[in-house]
C-alpha cells in the first residue's frame, strides 16, 4: 500500500474503528464501535510508548495497548503473528485502524523566510498549523548578524526547514540570500548520518531554480506553492501537506519500527497536534461557532482557534506542568502564581517544589496544598500561552490599507488579532492537569481564570485526549469522527456568562434573570462576585444580563442581551470580576475574595481522604 | 504479588558498566579492540566543517550582484588570509576603483551573482572524544566512536550542573546529613572531586569554584543559590552544556536534604579513588541522569566480590523492595515498600491514585502514590 495515501473505504461497511495516539511517554488506543446506526468510543486502553531502548520499536506499544483494549471489549485485535486484524468479523478484528504520533518529540521544525511579520509569520503558520514544533525561525529582520544566523542554524537539529519570502513576481534577491545562507551551514539532522536533510521551499516561484542551485545533494529539497503569493493572501495548505508527506517518508521512516506501523495504518499517520487541529476545524465549521481548545501537558502547552473560519495553532514549547514547570515559574513570577493561592504557603519552599517537580516530573500531588499550588501554575501557564497565541493569530501583516473618509477617526491596522473572546462560543480543555483534576469545577475554574472567556461561553473538557484519534478519523469518516466527538469526547462542564469592563470596588456589576424548566433565579451580582448555579447536563436555561454602565456582554456598554445557556457537570457560572481580570492589589482584600470565589465555585469541598499516616 | 514499574536512579558497588563514546559526525576511531584506555585519552577525533562568514561583497564596493563574479580577484576554493584582497571594481572610466580585503581566513566556498554574496570558510574545527571510563574497549564502531567496558562503582545524582570532569575522591563531610559549607573546602581539594552530605551552600559552590575542584556532589540544594550560580533560573532541566568552572550533583533533590546512606556510604568506600563524572541531565524523553564511575581496583574488587548483594529485579516495585519518596509531605524519606493495595485510593488532593505502603525506617508507615517512589536500585 503506499503509505501516504488514504485506502479507499466504503464508511457504511465501517462498523468497528481501532485508533492509537503514541506519545512521548504513552500510546492511547481507543475502539470505537457502531452501536443501533450510531458510532460510539467503547473502550480505551494505554501503555507505555516503545520507540527507545529496549523495545525500540513503536509497534510493541502498540500491540500492548491494542491488546489491553480487545481484553476490555472481548474481542480479538491481534493475531498470532502480532499484527492488527482486519476486517472486523464478529469478535475478531476491526475494520479501519488508524494512528497519530508525537513520539520521540514529534515533529521539530526550523523555518526561514524574508520579513518576521510576513512571509516568516506565514511559514511559521504552516509548519504549525501541521503540527510541528517551531524551533526557531530564521528571517532577514531578526536582528541577528548572517554568521549568527548560520551559527543558530548548526547548532539545530531539526527533522526539516521551511523556507519562504517574497511574493510571486516579486524580489528575488532576499530569499535567495537566506538559501545562501541554509545551504553552507549544512544542519545536521537528528536521525543520524544517512538521513538527508529535508528542505521545503514555499516562495518567490520565480526564485525557484536560484534556490535550487544554492543546495546541493546533500539536502531534499521540495518546491511548493508560495505560502504568500501576494501580500493579501496567503496559501498554506501545499506548504502543510508537503510537510505532513515528508514527516511520514523521512522523519517517522527513521523513527525505530514506524515503517511498520505506517503499513498497517489505513490513513496517513498525523502528528499528533495536527490532528487535534483537524478535529477542532471540523467542529467549528459544522457547528458555525468560533472555538478555542488548549492542550496542557508536561513540557509544552498547545492553544489551537478557529475564529471566523480562520484557523491558527501555537505550541508554547516550554510552558507546561512536570519538565517545564519551573520555566513556567521563572516566566510568570511567583507572586502571579500566588494570586491564585488561597493557602498560606512558605515562598523558598515552594520554589524548591517547583524544581522537585521538573526533576521527577511524573509524581502527583497527595496534599492539599500541592493540588492548590499546582493548579495555581496551570492557570499561569494557561495564561502566558494564550497571551502567546493571541499575538501569533492576527491577520496578514504588510497589507495596505485603503481608508475613506469614514475612516478618518478609526486607526486600525494590520496584524490585529483576530481571537476575540466575545466572540469566543466554545472552550475546550485538555491535558492532565485540566483532564484529571479531582473535581471538574476545579477544570472550569482554572480555563475561566486562564481565558477570561467574555460575553457567553461554553465550556468543555475533553474526556480522555480523544481528539488526536477524531482528528485522523475525520480525514476517512467524517461522520463517525462527529458523533463520537459530540456524544464521547467532550464532557461539557457548563456556561461561563462575563462581561468586559474593569472591576470597581463596591459598585454593581449587572443583573440577572434565569428562567429554565430547572433553574429560575435572578438577583444582582456585584463587582468582583461570582456564582454558579447547578444546571444539568442536558438542560438549557435563558438568562437575561442587564449590565450597568461600563460593562458589556457583546451588545455594547449598558446594553440588555438574551442568552441561552447549556449545563454541564458544573453548572451555570456567572462572572463579575471584570475583564481584563485584575485581583485587588490589597493583600487582605484579595485574600478574602479568593476564598470566596474557591467557596462559590466549591472548589474544594469536603473529602473523607484516606488516613495517610498511621503508627506501626 | 502486586508488582508495579518505577525506574530509580542506580548505586551500584561492583558492575560491569560500559560507555558509548560516539563523534557527533564522522572521523577517525584512534583505538583498537582490547586496548586500555585511561579516562583522558582521546579514543576518536574528527574535523567539523569551519564557520561560515557571508561577505556581502556587492555592498561592500558597490557594485550590482551580477558584477560581483567579473570583480572578484580569487575563485571558488583558494584558501586565503585575513587581509588578503579579495574583490576589485572597475571603477569609472578605470579610476575610482574599490577594493574590499578579507577580515578573516578561510576558503572560498560560493560567490553569488544573485545577491552578491561571498561564503568564506573556516578552518576546519577539531573534535576530540576522550574515553572518560578507564577500561577496555570492547566494540569500535568505524568513524564513529568505541564501547568501553570495565568493572566500575556506578552511581547516578537527580541532577547535574556542567559536563564532564575527572578526579580524586575526596570527602569534606563527615556524615551525610552535614551540609556543605564554604568553610569545609580548602586549597588541597583544588582538581578533586568532592563529596558533601545534604544540601550544598551558594557559598560553598563559589569557594569550590574559586579553589579549582574538578566536582562537588552533595544530596542537594536550594533553588535559590542554583540561580545565583548560573545567573538564571533553570527553566527545564536539560544542562551539562554550563561552564561554570566546576560540575556539580545533587543526588536526592533540591531542599535541605540529606545524601542518601547508601550513596554517601559507597562513596566512602572509594574515598581516594579516582573517578570521572558527568553533571548532563536531560529529563525528557530518553532520560539522562548526572553520573559517577569510579572504576574497581584490584582490592576493591576482592571487597565488593565478598560483599555484593544481590538487587532486586530493575524497575520492579514490589513488596520489600528499598524505595525512596519524592514528593511532600514525605518528600525525601527512606524505606522499603508494605502493602501494594490494588484499588484506588481516595488522596487528600481528592485525587484518585493506585497506592503503597512505606514501612519508614523509623517504623513507621505512611501510604503514597505509586507515581510519588523511585526504587533504589543497586
Amino acid at each position: 500500500m503506499n503509505s501516504t495515501t488514504t485506502k479507499q473505504l466504503d464508511p457504511d461497511q465501517i462498523n468497528v474503528i481501532l485508533a492509537t495516539d503514541c506519545g512521548s511517554t504513552t500510546t492511547k488506543a481507543i475502539l470505537i464501535e457502531k452501536i443501533n446506526g450510531e458510532y460510539r468510543q467503547t473502550y480505551r486502553g494505554e501503555a507505555p510508548t516503545t520507540v527507545e531502548e529496549p523495545a525500540a520499536d513503536v509497534t510493541v506499544g502498540v500491540v500492548n495497548a491494542v491488546t489491553e483494549v480487545g481484553e476490555l471489549a472481548g474481542r480479538k485485535l491481534i493475531d498470532e503473528n502480532g499484527e492488527i486484524i482486519r476486517p472486523a468479523n464478529g469478535d475478531t478484528g476491526c475494520d479501519i485502524y488508524i494512528s497519530t504520533s508525537s513520539a520521540g518529540g514529534g515533529l521539530q521544525m526550523m523555518v526561514a523566510g524574508v520579513v518576521r511579520e510576513m512571509s516568516a509569520a506565514s511559514a511559521k503558520r504552516a509548519a504549525l498549523g501541521a503540527g510541528a514544533i517551531v524551533m526557531d525561525t530564521i528571517c532577514s529582520n531578526d536582528k541577528r548578524l548572517p554568521h549568527e544566523q548560520i551559527q543558530r542554524i548548526r547548532e539545530l537539529r531539526p527533522d526539516m526547514i521551511l523556507l519562504a519570502g517574497g511574493t510571486d513576481g516579486g524580489t528575488q534577491k532576499h530569499v535567495v540570500e537566506l538559501a545562501e545562507l541554509i545551504a553552507p551551514a549544512k544542519p545536521q539532522p537528528r536521525f543520524g548520518g544517512t538521513y538527508k536533510m529535508p528542505i521545503i521551499y514555499a516562495g518567490n516561484q520565480e526564485a525557484k531554480e536560484l534556490v535550487e542551485a544554492a543546495f546541493d545533494d546533500d539536502v531534499k529539497l521540495t518546491t511548493v506553492a508560495n505560502v504568500r503569493p501576494v501580500l493579501e493572501r496567503e496559501n498554506l495548505a501545499p506548504a502543510r501537506d508537503a510537510i505532513h508527506d515528508l514527516f511520514l517518508e523521512h522523519v517517522m521512516a527513521h523513527a525505530p519500527g514506524y515503517n511498520k506501523l505506517i503499513s498497517w495504518a489505513d490513513a496517513p499517520i498525523m502528528p499528533t497536534p495536527g490532528a487535534v487541529g483537524n478535529i477542532l476545524q471540523t467542529i467549528a465549521e459544522r457547528q458555525g461557532i468560533n472555538a478555542l481548545g488548549v492542550d496542557i501537558g508536561g513540557a509544552t502547552t498547545d492553544v489551537f482557534s478557529v475564529f471566523d473560519g480562520t484557523f491558527n495553532r501555537t505550541v508554547s514549547a516550554n510552558l507546561g506542568m512536570s519538565y517545564s514547570i519551573s520555566n513556567v515559574c521563572a516566566s510568570a513570577t511567583l507572586p502571579m502564581i500566588l494570586r491564585w493561592v488561597h493557602l498560606d504557603m512558605d515562598p523558598r519552599e515552594l520554589q524548591n517544589h517547583i524544581k522537585n517537580k521538573m526533576i521527577r516530573p511524573t509524581t502527583i500531588p497527595q496534599t492539599r496544598e500541592a493540588l492548590v499550588f499546582e493548579q495555581a501554575v496551570a492557570r499561569e501557564a494557561l495564561r502566558l500561552a494564550y497571551i502567546q497565541h493571541k499575538e501569533f493569530a492576527t491577520t496578514l501583516k504588510g497589507v495596505q490599507q485603503q481608508r475613506t473618509v469614514g475612516d478618518t477617526f478609526s486607526q486600525i491596522t494590520s496584524g490585529l488579532s483576530i481571537v476575540d473572546n466575545m466572540k469566543l462560543n466554545l472552550l475546550v480543555g485538555s491535558g492532565g492537569v485540566l483532564s484529571h483534576a479531582p473535581n471538574m469545577n476545579q477544570t472550569a475554574s482554572m480555563m475561566i481564570d486562564a481565558f477570561e472567556p467574555e460575553g457567553m461561553t461554553v465550556l468543555a473538557k475533553d474526556s480522555i485526549f480523544m481528539m488526536p484519534h477524531l482528528g485522523v478519523l475525520a480525514q476517512v469518516h467524517p461522520r463517525a469522527a462527529l458523533q463520537v466527538f459530540e456524544r464521547d469526547c467532550l464532557i461539557y462542564l457548563g456556561t461561563c456568562v462575563a462581561p468586559r469592563g474593569l472591576y470597581r470596588s463596591g459598585k454593581t456589576c449587572f443583573q440577572y434573570q434565569i428562567q429554565g424548566k430547572t433553574l429560575n433565579e435572578s438577583g444582582t451580582m456585584e463587582c468582583g462576585e461570582m456564582k454558579l448555579f447547578p444546571l444539568a447536563y442536558d438542560d438549557r436555561a435563558t438568562i437575561t444580563v442587564e449590565p450597568k454602565r461600563g460593562y458589556d456582554f457583546g451588545a455594547g456598554s449598558g446594553k440588555r442581551m438574551e442568552f441561552e445557556v447549556r449545563g454541564g457537570t458544573v453548572g451555570l457560572i456567572l462572572d463579575a470580576r471584570g475583564r481584563p481580570l485584575i485581583v485587588p492589589a490589597d493583600e487582605k482584600q484579595h485574600l478574602d475574595q479568593l476564598t470566596g470565589w474557591v467557596q462559590e465555585l466549591q472548589l474544594f469541598p469536603e473529602i473523607h481522604a484516606m488516613q495517610t499516616q498511621h503508627s506501626s | 504479588m502486586a508488582k508495579a514499574y518505577s525506574p530509580g536512579l542506580q548505586i551500584r558497588q561492583r558492575v560491569l558498566h560500559s560507555s558509548r563514546r560516539i563523534l557527533p559526525i564522522p572521523g577517525d576511531v584512534l583505538v583498537k579492540v582490547g586496548d586500555h584506555v585511561t579516562p583522558q585519552q582521546i579514543v576518536a577525533q574528527t574535523f567539523m566543517p569551519g564557520d561560515v562568514t557571508p561577505i556581502n561583497v556587492a555592498n561592500q564596493i558597490s557594485i550590482a550582484p551580477s558584477e560581483v563574479p567579473g570583480s572578484m580577484l580569487v575563485s571558488v576554493g583558494d584558501e586565503i588570509h585575513a587581509g588578503d584582497l579579495l574583490a576589485r571594481s572597475k571603477g569609472i572610466f578605470g579610476f575610482f576603483k574599490a577594493e574590499m580585503t578579507a577580515k578573516s581566513s578561510g576558503t572560498i566556498e560560493s560567490i553569488s551573482h544573485v545577491t552578491g554574496q561571498v561564503i568564506l570558510r573556516g578552518a576546519p574545527l577539531p573534535i576530540q572524544v576522550r574515553a572518560y571510563q578507564a577500561g577496555t574497549i570492547k566494540e569500535v564502531i568505524p568513524q564513529q566512536g568505541v564501547v568501553i567496558e570495565s568493572e566500575v562503582s556506578f552511581l547516578q545524582g537527580i541532577l547535574g550542573i556542567g559536563g564532564e570532569a575527572y578526579g580524586t575522591i575526596t570527602f569534606a563531610c563527615q556524615n551525610k546529613e552535614q551540609p556543605l559549607e564554604a568553610s569545609l573546602l580548602d586549597e588541597s581539594m583544588r582538581g578533586k572531586i568532592v563529596i558533601g552530605g545534604a544540601r550544598m551552600t551558594g557559598e560553598a559552590v563559589q569557594r569550590g569554584i574559586e579553589i579549582g575542584v574538578a566536582a562537588i556532589v552533595s544530596g542537594g540544594m536550594d533553588d535559590e543559590d542554583l540561580k545565583e550560580i548560573l545567573g538564571y533560573d533553570l527553566g527545564v532541566a536539560v544542562t551539562g552544556s554550563e561552564h561554570i568552572g566546576t560540575t556539580l550533583i545533587i543526588t536526592e533533590g533540591f531542599g535541605d536534604i540529606a545524601m542518601a546512606d547508601r550513596t554517601f556510604n559507597l562513596l566512602k568506600d572509594r574515598e581516594g579513588a579516582e573517578a570521572a563524572v558527568n553533571g548532563t541531565t536531560q529529563i525528557r524523553a530518553g532520560v539522562m541522569r548526572p553520573e559517577m564511575v569510579i572504576p574497581l581496583d584490584k582490592h576493591t574488587k576482592s571487597v565488593a566480590d565478598t560483599g555484593a548483594k544481590q538487587a532486586a529485579a530493575p524497575g520492579i516495585l514490589e513488596t520489600g523492595v528499598a524505595v525512596r519518596i519524592i514528593r511532600d509531605p514525605y518528600f525525601g524519606l527512606l524505606g522499603e515498600v508494605g502493602e501494594m493495595p490494588t484499588e484506588l485510593r481516595t488522596l487528600e488532593s481528592g485525587s484518585e491514585s493506585r497506592v503503597l505502603e512505606v514501612i519508614l525506617h523509623t517504623g513507621n508507615k505512611v501510604i503514597v502514590p505509586r507515581a510519588n517512589v523511585e526504587l533504589i536500585e543497586g
